[in-house]
């Protein structure tokens, strides 16, 4: 599914305004504010990537024309270039104004096509501060506000460090539907740390994963049998970097990406801290998450340990925590989740017999467990894995039967919420499916009633 | 070829009409209760029609296009091949009704329930709380016919819920009355 399918409701979130001259009339109490100075130095580098880019490619090409290169031309080229890229970069951040007001965040950009988005602060469903290694350095962050429907261009970047966090603490104040004359003292509300993965368990986790090794062999075995079959030196580079980068993003990229992954609990939310370079800082308003998935690889079954994953409208972030004891992530799933428990194995009913005919083997890994709060499905023999999503979290309910699985008497029941993730019961007696997806439907129907409102401190 | 399949559409297209105007006849009294099976509701034959006809337009002209060739240049005995067409009409004509008989809905007190599919089966239900926006399109060829589609759209992408081929008043009422139930039980995220 793309964003162009993003329900119509949805995408009034973020009310965009490209016409040239929508031209906002700033009230008097909204304080129209800029981004940190040195923001219009953030795309420096494209030229010079588009240059050495260049320069990689066609070896030959640039070395030709490296030996044309004269003082004069590389003068005046560079008198050229660089004001020009100085003048789009102080322009563009001339023009770039964000503003808070009682109800929405507004950012007004745009040279020549204006563009205004109006982000509403009650439908916020996650705040990010994230701190690539150079902004670290510098002491700036950027700030993003997850609402279903905003895209890359929402974000403020770059703020400075101090300002992004008081800015963060305003943001939740105000969705939290405080007063507006007190939101600026609120500030950031205090955090209890649930949960720290030490770095000794994350790697110890990662080498106990299958991706890793896998495309670490890949990226051994391939170019070596290319080199012989071939003995081109450029198609195995051009096959061997990329696949080398894939199994670096998958073992290093991830250990430093889920470095001291702190999972803490505050009135504003959850909030999640990761990055040994680039340390993101993501706030997750209570009642936002949609649904919460337990992986479990093959060999972190003997340490007892888990993947938690979740998913939140809007949010790029699905990881709660990349690897916890099952006992402790089930604590914590337990506190964003009030009133949640996670179901024991034995809890789940397993699919009929008969279903080995439409899944062989794995057959046996599917189940279902419906508890008060949530509905649970199991999938997966080798690495098992959970799904849960809260009743009042599901959007529609399906049934969906094939015509091999009808020779069989078996369902499929599909319950689609609102981060775009469907949690699917596969293989269910087609008389218990159509019962569940009546009862889940009266089921989601009132587990919303007695659900926290949007603006949790109201 | 017009006129030897205009009969058919024409009788066989009443016939379902007239099945249609029998299942409808019960389908006004739409009880709202939580308990009881659900008053399904059929779709109107103008779809059925439609579709009939643009499958008889499609096939038809390629039997002759594939049958006089064959039987000038190649023998009387190859014209035999146009029998795949007509045969394909045959197939797609009976399963356009299964299909078209497949189709239904029901409006509860609470959600709507479609459920379509003869051998893909699919039966959806969404609560009318959960709605943030109805959609009533028509193509030009379903205004011609006097069709229009409603389509239901959830925070879910996923969630398909579509009732093609509707009476445009019948569209139009429902349309009104989700949207206004929708609003009365509205539930956001």
């Amino acid at each position: 599914m793309t964003a162009a399918d993003a329900p119509e409701d949805a995408r009034e979130d973020v009310r965009k305004d490209a016409r040239k001259d929508a031209r906002e009339d700033p009230r008097k109490d909204v304080r129209e504010q800029r981004l940190h100075p040195v923001t219009p130095l953030r795309r420096a580098w494209a030229p010079i990537a588009v240059l050495l880019g260049w320069a990689v490619h066609d070896m030959d090409q640039a070395q030709r024309q490296l030996a044309h290169l004269t003082g004069a031309t590389l003068a005046i080229g560079l008198g050229v270039l660089v004001p020009t890229a100085a003048l789009y970069g102080f322009l563009t951040w001339w023009f770039t104004h964000f503003a808070v007001t009682d109800t929405e965040l507004r950012i007004r950009t745009g040279l020549f096509f204006r563009r205004t988005a109006h982000i509403r602060l009650d439908r916020l469903q996650a705040v990010d501060i994230t701190q690539p290694l150079l902004a670290r350095i510098i002491g700036v962050a950027k700030l993003k506000l997850d609402v279903v429907g905003t895209d890359k261009k929402d974000e403020l970047a770059f703020l400075g460090e101090g300002d992004a966090r008081a800015l963060r603490a305003e943001l939740l104040a105000r969705a939290a539907g405080f007063a507006p004359e007190s939101v600026r003292d609120v500030g950031e509300a205090p955090a209890r740390e649930l949960l720290r993965t030490p770095p000794r368990t994350l790697a110890v986790a990662l080498l106990l994963t299958g991706a890793p090794w896998a495309l670490l062999c890949a990226a051994l075995v391939v170019p070596t049998l290319l080199w012989m079959a071939t003995h081109n030196l450029w198609t195995v580079i051009a096959t061997a970097v990329p696949m080398v980068g894939a199994a670096f993003t998958n073992s290093a990229g991830r250990y430093i990406k889920e470095y001291d992954w702190t999972v803490g609990e505050s009135p504003d939310g959850l909030r999640i801290d990761h990055g040994l370079l680039d340390r993101v800082h993501e706030t997750v308003p209570p009642g936002r998450v949609q649904t919460v998935r337990f992986v479990q690889p093959l060999l972190w079954r003997r340490p007892g340990w888990v993947r938690v994953e979740l998913h939140v409208a809007g949010s790029a972030n699905s990881v709660l925590a990349p690897v916890a004891p099952r006992a402790h992530a089930e604590d914590v799933v337990a506190r964003i989740l009030p009133g949640v428990s996670v179901p024991k194995t034995a809890e789940f009913t397993p699919v009929p017999r008969r279903g080995r005919w439409c899944v062989p083997v794995w057959w046996r890994g599917y189940g279902v467990a419906v508890t008060d709060t949530v509905f649970a499905a199991r999938q997966g023999l080798l690495e098992r894995s959970i799904a849960l999503v809260p009743h009042a979290k599901v959007q529609s309910v399906r049934l969906t039967q094939g015509p091999w699985e009808r020779c069989w008497r078996v369902a499929a029941l599909r319950l689609d919420t609102g981060a775009n993730t469907t949690v699917t019961a596969r293989l269910r007696d087609a008389g218990e499916a159509a019962e569940l997806l009546r009862a889940q439907a009266d089921r989601s129907r009132t587990g919303r009633r007695d659900a926290p409102p949007d603006r949790w401190m109201a | 070829m017009e006129t030897g399949a205009a009969g058919p559409t024409g009788t066989a297209g009443a016939a379902e009409a007239a099945g249609a105007e029998a299942a409808g006849a019960e389908g006004p009294i739409r009880a709202t209760g939580e308990s009881g099976p659900p008053d399904w509701v059929g779709l109107p034959p103008g779809l059925l029609r439609l579709r009939r006809l643009l499958l008889v337009l499609f096939l038809g002209p390629l039997a002759l296009v594939v049958d006089i060739p064959l039987a000038v240049f190649a023998g009387p005995v190859w014209a035999a091949f146009a029998a795949l067409p007509l045969a394909g009409i045959v197939w797609g004509w009976r399963m356009t009704g299964r299909n078209w008989r497949s189709w239904r809905y029901a409006e509860r007190a609470d959600d709507l329930l479609i459920s379509r599919g003869v051998l893909w089966r699919e039966e959806t239900i969404v609560p009318y709380g959960r709605m943030q926006l109805v959609e009533v399109t028509s193509g030009p060829l379903e205004r011609k016919y006097g069709l229009a589609s409603l389509q239901l759209h959830t925070a879910a992408a996923a969630t398909d819920a579509t009732i093609p081929g509707l009476a445009p008043a019948e569209a139009e009422r429902l349309r009104d009355r989700l949207t206004e139930l929708g609003e009365a039980r509205s539930a956001g995220l």
